[in-house]
């Protein structure tokens, strides 16, 4: 456990943006998983076959003897997916109650929650960056040649589980963030904007940048999983490094650093 | 300590509810409902704002892979309607009325000789699928020139054959409504041909709506008369179309 002095890590604006993005991506994700139930299939190209096949995947319910079995399609591989996709709890349906909001089948509701937490993630998003901008954080997050040069020690150093606590992210942290925060919510909003037929009259190159609209629906939901995952390592390291003092840091901003001796 | 474990017990309790917790901003009128529901004039605005008069995308003929998938209602069962489709809706006339100068009403053979546009576009499913199909009709301001709408006139409102629903008042007829900017708009049109060909039953024969900057259901099928008016409150549930009433946005271009 470290046991050198506290610093102050991260402001009041980091704080409170990290908590309001963790709740709004909480309930995109669920919505989101409401809305993809409408239309339980991805898409590749600008629109969605149905005279031919362009999908990649495709949640469905098919009779089986008599039964009910719910049947998920990857990449033309097919797997018996009852109880969880395709079927859950005696109905079909593509995601079970448990991972959409509202738990029953509304997909006004779900697009309704889903907008209203789309803009409040653009808008502190914004806000966040601004702020960064302004008060050094932004310099922060992104690696340095310095940090680059270190990443296969960090790396040798977080496989054996051996974390160092100091008032600066290590190279790991920065890229994780860095990917979250300039890549993948970039992608989620422009990938959603693209969704948006109005929107398309404004930027219609954006269609073109993600090879049409379809595309950009399974490319949300692609960079979806791939936000999942950040959070199951993120959660993972904060066990691993340290939960109390962690959780201060993001509460508080205050942060115990190993202090002189293994800085 | 307390603070984590209160935390963490939380969260999973969140989980672990199967998100039933929420479940109240399904229920129309309840204040979580609105606060969610407060993104559509901000959407309204931004949209506007970005896109202005632009056009939709228009595609090639090379993109048409398929026929236009038709959902919602497919094959309108009224008495009145079913005679005229049996006669090539010789019969069928489109009534301009409201806040118009001039009550107007035209056949299709009215209709098909105005200056019409032919638009390659993509429709927009609200459940997410999407299709291309190549449009062609007249300019709906056109239509709404000739009976010379009044200066107070702010919507057009679309009141439609095809009754989507039997409730114990009767039938519900499809209703569905735009402002006078998207009314003018180049690429709105009322078309009576699809890919080609007279426009099918199945998708809104003799005359649909295209509001190509919007999803789906604002471009209402089987329209039989267009009415302006200042106001939707008292039309349906007051929010402005069959599916604005049931928790959808009025304002679909997202």
């Amino acid at each position: 456990m470290p046991e050198g002095p506290l610093v102050y890590r991260q402001r009041l604006i980091t704080r409170v943006t990290h908590w309001v993005w963790a709740i709004s991506l909480f309930f995109l994700m669920l919505t989101g998983l409401q809305i993809f139930n409408a239309h339980p299939s991805l898409h590749i190209g600008m629109e969605s076959g149905f005279d031919y096949d362009n999908a990649i995947l495709t949640i469905g319910a098919r009779e089986v003897g008599g039964e009910l079995r719910g049947v998920t399609q990857v990449l033309g591989a097919e797997f018996d997916t009852t109880g969880i996709l395709g079927v859950s709890g005696g109905e079909p349906r593509a995601f079970p109650a448990a991972l959409t909001i509202p738990s029953y089948q509304s997909l006004a509701t779900g697009r309704v929650i889903h907008f209203f937490f789309a803009w409040t993630l653009v808008l502190t998003l914004a806000l966040w960056l601004a702020a960064s901008a302004l008060n050094g954080h932004l310099r922060q997050l992104i690696p340095s040649l310095a940090d680059l040069r270190a990443l296969p020690r960090d790396l040798a150093d977080h496989a054996r589980l051996r974390f160092h606590h100091s008032a600066d992210y290590n190279v790991l942290q920065k890229l994780a963030y860095a990917s979250v925060l300039f890549l993948a919510l970039p992608l989620m909003i422009l990938t959603g904007l693209s969704m948006s037929p109005g929107f398309n009259a404004a930027a219609p190159w954006l269609l073109d940048l993600f090879g049409g609209r379809q595309t950009a629906r399974t490319i949300h939901f692609l960079t979806m999983l791939a936000l999942i995952g950040f959070f199951a390592v993120h959660m993972a390291m904060i066990l691993l490094a340290g939960p109390l003092n962690e959780m201060r840091a993001i509460l508080t901003g205050w942060y115990r650093t190993d202090g002189d001796r293994n800085a | 300590m307390l603070d984590r474990r209160r935390l963490l017990l939380g969260g999973a309790a969140l989980a672990l509810s199967g998100c039933k917790v929420f479940d109240s901003a399904g229920q129309g009128d309840s204040a979580l409902r609105r606060l969610f529901a407060s993104h559509e004039g901000l959407t309204r605005t931004a949209q506007r704002a970005v896109i202005g008069d632009r056009l939709a995308p228009e595609f090639s003929e090379a993109d048409i892979a398929q026929g236009q998938r038709p959902n919602g209602s497919t094959d309108p069962q009224g008495t009145e309607y079913r005679r005229m489709a049996e006669t090539a809706f010789r019969d069928y006339r489109l009534t301009i009325t409201g806040l118009v100068e001039t009550l107007t009403t035209l056949s299709l053979a009215d209709l098909t000789a105005l200056p019409s546009r032919t638009q390659i576009t993509r429709h927009d499913c609200v459940e997410g699928w999407s299709c291309i199909a190549k449009w062609q009709g007249v300019p709906l301001g056109t239509v709404l020139n000739l009976a010379k709408p009044n200066l107070t006139a702010r919507y057009a409102v679309f009141h439609c054959f095809d009754a989507i629903e039997r409730s114990l008042s009767g039938e519900v007829f499809y209703y569905e409504s735009i402002d006078l900017i998207d009314a003018y708009h180049p690429q709105t049109i009322l078309a009576y041909a699809m890919n080609g060909a007279p426009l099918p039953v199945a998708n809104g024969a003799p005359l649909r709506l295209r509001v190509e900057r919007q999803l789906g259901y604002k471009m209402a099928k089987y329209v039989h008369t267009i009415e302006l008016t200042d106001s939707l409150a008292t039309l349906g549930y007051g929010k402005g179309s069959y599916w604005a009433d049931r928790g959808y946005e009025w304002y679909a271009g997202i």
